[in-house]
């Protein structure tokens, strides 16, 4: 009993949070009833698709974000304001433009008021563990996107938090910056070199989640709840090319798709406009078929695969076939993706018949595509201004959201020649110029 | 030139009108205030001991640090209030529904119109000493360079980076530390740009207050407004040269030993963690940074203020920042009580300056102010348009030539600083000599000062033009008028609206100077509420004044923003590459 207290460094019970909807009635959740915990010793991972609220998980931990309901303790003490014990690291490395390499990693220390001369050690000993040396006196727009994620880990580091939060932090970064980073953070971690007891992640990157954590959570949308919870066994130091290593990768893919079909098949019908679409353009639709349609794949291909040869990540493929799947063009089978008989079909068209296929499925599977087309049709003077669909969507989903679907459901409906859309008016009608 | 309009204000969106009616009624509720409190006071002020302006050129160098001192103290002030009033408004909601609208409005109200009010408020501060008069002058320069200030510093505030915000919430910074290790560093490239742009306006206004005439009161200050303006009462064209010269002197030295120093030094301030491509230099910076004395001796001084910058001082929870306690709804009661408050008093004022100026004056004036003002409504648009005819072409030809344009713009800055009080001799002159129409050829002085707004904007515009799109239009043989209309005009769109809005609003301040005019003994007017509200300055007839200031800010308000507003940000949605 004892034991586990200590051992266990946080403690998310029952946190849920939710935010008002555009018409200030209905409020929508974002995370649902999230329970989760952090050992001494451990790396998890919180995997997630963007949007699924894992960024919010991390700020309600960090006690930036008061959670609407469920609590927060670490190291046995509830969290109710910014907390002492954790220190974060942003995906956009969020320096201070103005201070130097060492003024950054110092301002934290400071302003809980160490002594000088305690700050100054403690800084140039993290600036010296993350690899900053000679950059003390450097400004942040001086150094690569690499070297500012390091003084992001410096200045999080000088704090000695018990736990290390990082919110996506090497997504900023390019591939090969990255994977270095990795490493070496890594590596300190083996060494036991860095003062902190565990780090919590948030990745939409299965392999980083993979490659790094002891423990993966991977969280659904829509909304955020704990989906399962997958511990990874495989030795440090791991390699991606490992067949467990691959197995794993698939695995979590498989499982994401599936709980993405489950979820979509139950919600158009039952929920009408409460359909959220990602920001999609028709190029790529049909460009994703058309790779799926080639070789090597012919018409079915390994999601992780298909990911790695468009260099895409989950956040760029799912929404994609997600789309794809409620146009009724694919379908998805565990880790795979494959085309209908009508993806087939529409890849082998000319420009015209692609925009009339598009239009009609459009028209048969996106609720708010036929909503317009019959407001459109049902008024006289057969216009219908945007801010009206846009206040409906924000009945079910965030202005974000309701943006993005309304741009998404505007081009599918202008590829389609469903109907006209003038921006400057900001209304919807069948005219278009001659 | 006095700005009346800011851009960096055009690029909020259009604030809910009824506040605005409230601010624009407790502004006049207090001019009104001032102007009834000196009525109250039934002996005349005793004439300042007047310190004899002396025309002799070696006087000059003295005047000129006088003028120059000025624009310091009132840059002082200027800062402090920002400091104080926006973080006030960005910090506190209720109190931002009051101060934000009564900055917009102080921004139209054109304050060199109400000179006359506050001359006689700090003499009777302090009467038989020359600080009221100072004091006064001070002023003036502040009206024309606050409101800009405040509110790029409050929409600094507004917008700070979410993430960074976190970093400081996160490290638990107290409201103190906060303010100047993120806000106050994050607000100040465009703080000082704002500072910079108003400076202008400053000199103009230096110049229109150091030798004013109200009533049976003159008030003389030594200084280079002065100078010119016992000039321009003997005719004397030798002189007006010399100031020309000092005032270019001095606005050059202000320029490079100040400005150019600061706003280099503040590019470290700027968020985009690219390096920027167009970087500030100053060699007055350059040299400071080099020399090891100097650096030796300022780095005590910068460690102090940052020590002093990190104290662990907290700040009242009232201001503190809204950020992420969304949650937490403010009580509807007090939000109620506050809004009937505010709307109470502000009927009271309204009441107040109604019945002032339905007593003192009539309302046949009112409907004669108003007609008054519709002409130089005409007059300042006719002027803007004629002159976006004539620069911009030539501005944009200039700023598609990259050397012309690096040399140009500065020039036009300068320009812009000019005050147009150098100019009387010569357009009296020529308009005695052919006896031209007033009501048309004084218009030109109104836009003298105002139309290189337009141009240097119009340059760095087309300078900024991307260069494909260059190549495209020349690549599809896109010339003549569909070239203008179809690639370049939209191209600059924004940034003449910029400059055009910043000349309309410097143009009605301009107009008090400009429709009435005086050299040696000839007056010449032009029929406006500019020279309305001269001629009421002149004989101290305050309720006119009164009407006509507020006459004026009416419009000023009103074309703002149903006509610049509206144009600037279709501009900015459509148009901005």
């Amino acid at each position: 009993m004892l034991d586990t207290s200590v051992a266990t460094l946080l403690t998310v019970d029952k946190v849920s949070q939710s935010f008002t909807t555009g018409s200030g009635e209905t409020r929508k959740l974002v995370l649902d009833q999230v329970s989760m915990s952090l050992k001494t010793g451990e790396i998890v991972a919180l995997l997630g698709r963007s949007g699924c609220g894992k960024s919010t998980l991390l700020r309600i931990i960090s006690g930036l974000i008061t959670p609407s309901d469920g609590s927060v303790t670490i190291s046995g003490e509830p969290v109710t304001g910014p907390a002492k014990d954790v220190a974060m690291v942003f995906q956009s490395f969020a320096l201070f433009p103005w201070l130097d390499v060492l003024d950054n990693v110092e301002i934290g220390p400071r302003a809980i008021g160490v002594p000088l001369e305690e700050t100054r050690q403690r800084a140039l000993k993290a600036i010296d563990t993350i690899g900053l040396d000679g950059f003390e006196s450097a400004y942040p727009k001086e150094l690569s996107g690499g070297m500012r994620q390091r003084v992001g880990f410096a200045r999080a580091l000088v704090m000695q938090p018990k736990i290390l939060l990082m919110d996506e932090p090497f997504s900023a970064l390019d591939v090969l910056t990255a994977e270095t980073l990795r490493t070496d953070l890594l590596d300190l971690w083996q060494e036991g070199r860095m003062p902190i007891k565990s780090i919590l992640m948030v990745t939409h990157n299965i392999e980083e989640a993979v490659l790094m954590s002891d423990r993966i959570l991977v969280l659904s949308s829509n909304p955020g709840r704990i989906a399962s919870e997958i511990p990874v066994t495989i030795a440090q130091p791991r390699d991606r090319l490992d067949p467990p290593f691959r197995a794993l990768v698939d695995q979590i893919y498989a499982l994401m798709t599936q709980r993405a079909e489950t979820t979509r098949v139950a919600q158009p019908a039952a929920a009408g406009l409460a359909l959220p679409l990602p920001d999609i353009s028709t190029n790529s639709l049909a460009g994703m078929l058309e790779e799926i349609a080639a070789p090597p794949y012919n018409g079915k291909a390994d999601l992780p695969h298909l990911a790695d040869s468009l260099g895409f990540e989950i956040d760029d493929l799912f929404p994609l076939g997600e789309t794809l799947q409620i146009l009724k063009l694919v379908d998805f089978e565990e880790a795979d993706i494959k085309l209908t008989p009508l993806g087939q079909r529409f890849v082998d068209m000319d420009v015209d018949q692609r925009k009339k296929v598009l239009g009609e499925q459009a028209l048969a599977n996106i609720p708010l595509a036929s909503h317009i087309k019959r407001v459109l049709d049902e008024r006289p003077s057969h216009r219908a201004p945007a801010s009206r669909f846009r206040e409906e969507l924000e009945d079910y989903m965030s202005e974000d959201y309701a943006d993005r679907t309304l741009r998404t459901v505007i081009n599918l409906g202008r590829y389609g020649e469903l109907f006209a859309y003038d921006e400057a008016a900001q209304t919807f009608s069948y005219e278009n110029p001659e | 030139m006095p700005l009346l309009f800011s851009p960096s204000s055009a690029r909020r969106r259009v604030l809910p009108n009824q506040w605005d009616l409230i601010a624009f009624a407790a502004i006049m509720a207090i001019l009104t205030a001032v102007a009834q409190s000196y009525h109250g006071i039934s002996a005349p002020l005793p004439a300042a001991n007047e310190p004899v302006v002396s025309l002799d050129y070696w006087n000059l160098p003295y005047y000129a640090l006088r003028t120059a001192l000025r624009m310091f103290a009132a840059l002082f002030f200027s800062l402090v209030f920002t400091f104080t009033y926006a973080t006030l408004a960005a910090k506190s909601r209720r109190a931002e529904m009051v101060l934000i609208p009564i900055l917009d409005i102080l921004q139209s109200v054109p304050i060199l119109g109400f000179l006359s009010f506050t001359v006689t408020f700090f003499l009777g501060l302090f009467p038989g000493n020359t600080l009221g008069a100072e004091l006064a002058a001070i002023f003036a320069i502040f009206t024309s360079q606050a409101w800009n200030m405040a509110f790029s510093l409050y929409q600094s505030l507004r917008t700070v980076p979410p993430d960074l915000d976190e970093v400081a919430r996160g490290f638990r910074l107290t409201g103190w530390q906060k303010f100047w290790q993120l806000e106050a560093p994050f607000a100040m490239p465009g703080l000082i740009w704002n500072t910079m742009m108003s400076m202008s306006g400053g000199w103009f206004f230096v110049v229109a207050s150091e030798a004013i005439t109200v009533g049976d009161t003159t008030i003389t200050l030594p200084g280079v407004g002065s100078y010119i303006a016992k000039a321009n009462d003997e005719g004397n064209w030798w002189a007006i040269g010399a100031a020309v010269l000092t005032m270019a002197i001095v606005i050059l030295l202000y320029d490079q030993l100040l400005f150019r120093p600061i706003v280099a030094w503040a590019d470290k301030f700027k968020v985009e963690l690219s390096e920027s491509e167009v970087t500030g230099s100053s060699w007055m910076l350059n040299l400071l940074q080099r020399t090891y004395w100097v650096r030796l001796a300022a780095r005590p001084v910068f460690e102090a203020l940052r020590s002093i910058s990190l104290l662990p001082i907290h700040i009242p929870r009232m201001l503190q920042a809204r950020r992420g306690k969304v949650e937490q709804q403010p009580s509807r009661i007090v939000d109620a009580l506050w809004i009937l408050i505010v709307v109470a008093v502000a009927a009271w004022a309204i009441w107040l300056t109604v019945q002032y100026i339905a007593t003192e004056v009539g309302w046949d004036e009112v409907i004669h102010v108003f007609v008054l003002t519709f002409y130089t409504l005409i007059r300042v648009l006719v002027l803007i348009f004629l002159a976006s005819i004539i620069w911009v072409p030539i501005s944009v030809w200039i700023g598609l030539r990259p050397r012309w344009a690096e040399a140009v713009q500065p020039i036009a800055q300068f320009l812009a600083a000019f005050p147009v009080n150098l100019l009387f001799g010569a357009t009296v002159s020529i308009i005695l000599a052919f006896n031209l129409n007033t009501n048309i050829w004084l218009s030109f002085l109104i836009i003298f000062g105002t139309q290189w707004y337009i141009v240097f904007n119009v340059i760095g515009g087309a300078a900024a033009f991307p260069n494909d799109l260059r190549e495209a239009a020349t690549n599809f043989r896109v010339h003549g008028w569909q070239w203008w209309k179809q690639v370049m005009l939209p191209g600059i769109a924004p940034y003449y609206l910029t400059g055009a809005i910043t000349a309309s609003g410097g143009s009605w301040n301009a107009s008090i100077v400009a429709e009435y005019v005086k050299w040696k003994d000839h007056t010449v007017e032009a029929q406006g509420v500019g020279a309305y509200i001269a001629e009421a300055t002149e004989k101290g007839d305050f309720p006119k004044i009164v009407l006509g200031v507020a006459m004026m800010s009416i419009f000023v308000t009103l074309l703002n923003r149903l006509f610049w507003r509206q144009l600037y940000a279709y501009s900015e949605r459509r148009l901005r590459l």
